[in-house]
């Protein structure tokens, strides 16, 4: 089972529904009212940041499922992208509290510690993919 | 347009009207089949005299007789699909008719052109003024959002709350700042609640906003207390590593409201 959902961010409400969907999902795959909320929070943080520094690009998340100690593990991936100007110093956005836009700075460093995977590839001028997963427990 | 033409499909109208009536019941829409067959077919039937009115009579008279058409089936909830298909209906049928009637390729070209013209003409006026309807629709929503958007309500004396519900954008941001400033001072406001309760999803954006809020608030000599935040929100805002420990934060509005009296030295007592 690996459908994939995406969303169009060009605008303040592609953020709204770009986390409306990732609650629907995140609700249907099983995931409890607080994960549900990390999640949406983490959609929203990446929404914004493809909103504010890329002006477009799309949010996609999927069911992902993995054999971890003979368990199937469920969980859901989110993906965002977009080819916008792309992170100079990825290890400097990580930093809690650095920000070039007037904003707290607590953006993906906050992500990261709200899902369990979080990966990044960046290249300048080119764009950046951010992926995250979260895992039903 | 050529008075042959004009003639042409006056002389055939009857035929026409049927067949078209025929097609067009075929290809019902869905969101037309719970309305009663009297209702539709007499729509219908009206809708083909308005195009065929637009025919002989002039400009002018046309267009007003297509907007008040319009007028009366958008606000019945008619599709704008629907006339978009039954025009284009029309169209394929007259100029079936005339490919049987003329031989000559070149001249039926021209005639087409000209019902081509003519159709286009009664599509456009039908677009513009659905979208005239929508566009006013929106316009009216987003005056009534704004409206909506940032109420400051003073509840006691010297103490007013701000309930917030729904997403919050920069354009609401803004609204919360403006209304909080100007209702603290029109107030007297000594302190502030923002309710957040209704807020579906804290991110970095919106505490930055709440934040910045409390703070111009406290430059003008006021107190903010945020309430309402619920347990995964208060759990995704540790986690996302927000500080908020500058103001008081209540769980809920009540014990809030009773932080504020003690606050402006009031107090609430059973009698």
């Amino acid at each position: 089972m690996s459908v994939q959902s995406c969303v169009e961010v060009n605008s303040e409400w592609g953020i709204v529904a770009a986390r409306q969907e990732g609650r629907s999902l995140a609700k249907d795959i099983g995931f409890g009212n607080v994960d549900q909320a990390r999640i949406t929070t983490a959609i929203s943080e990446l929404a914004r940041n493809i909103y504010l520094y890329a002006n477009q690009g799309k949010v996609c998340m999927e069911v992902v499922e993995l054999f971890d100690k003979h368990k199937l593990k469920r969980g859901i991936k989110v993906v965002a992208a977009d080819q916008g100007p792309g992170i100079t110093d990825v290890r400097q956005v990580m930093e809690d509290g650095f920000t070039t836009s007037g904003g707290l700075g607590a953006g993906l460093p906050g992500v990261k510690r709200l899902m369990d995977e979080f990966s990044i590839d960046s290249k300048e001028n080119e764009g950046t993919t951010i992926t995250v997963v979260k895992w039903l427990r | 347009m050529q008075p042959f033409i004009v003639e042409f499909i006056h002389s055939r109208k009857d035929e026409l009207v049927e067949r078209w009536l025929e097609e067009l019941t075929a290809v019902r829409d869905k969101n037309l089949e719970n309305m009663s067959d009297a209702v539709y077919q007499h729509t219908n039937r009206e809708f083909i005299q308005t195009i065929l009115h637009t025919l002989d009579a002039d400009v002018e008279q046309t267009g007003e007789r297509l907007s008040e058409f319009t007028s009366r089936l958008i606000k019945l909830g008619w599709p704008l699909g629907y006339f978009t298909q039954g025009l284009q209906t029309f169209r394929r049928m007259v100029f079936e008719a005339l490919a049987a009637e003329e031989d000559d390729a070149k001249k039926v070209y021209r005639l087409s052109c000209d019902v081509e013209e003519w159709i286009d003409s009664i599509i456009n006026q039908f677009v513009n003024d659905y979208n005239g309807s929508w566009e006013s629709t929106i316009n009216l929503q987003k005056m009534a959002l704004r409206e909506l958007s940032a109420p400051l309500i003073p509840v006691f004396e010297n103490i007013s709350v701000m309930p917030l519900i729904g997403t919050i954008d920069t354009e609401r941001a803004r609204l919360i700042m403006e209304n909080l400033l100007e209702g603290v001072i029109e107030h007297r406001s000594q302190v502030v609640l923002i309710d957040i309760t209704g807020v579906p999803v804290v991110d970095t954006m919106v505490a930055n906003h709440i934040i910045q809020a409390s703070e111009a608030v406290r430059l003008v000599g006021t107190e903010c207390i945020l309430v309402g935040i619920r347990p995964e929100i208060a759990q995704t805002i540790v986690n996302l590593g927000i500080e908020l420990g500058k103001f008081p934060t209540k769980s809920s509005l009540q014990k809030g409201i009773e932080t504020a009296l003690e606050m402006t030295n009031k107090k609430m007592v059973d009698i």
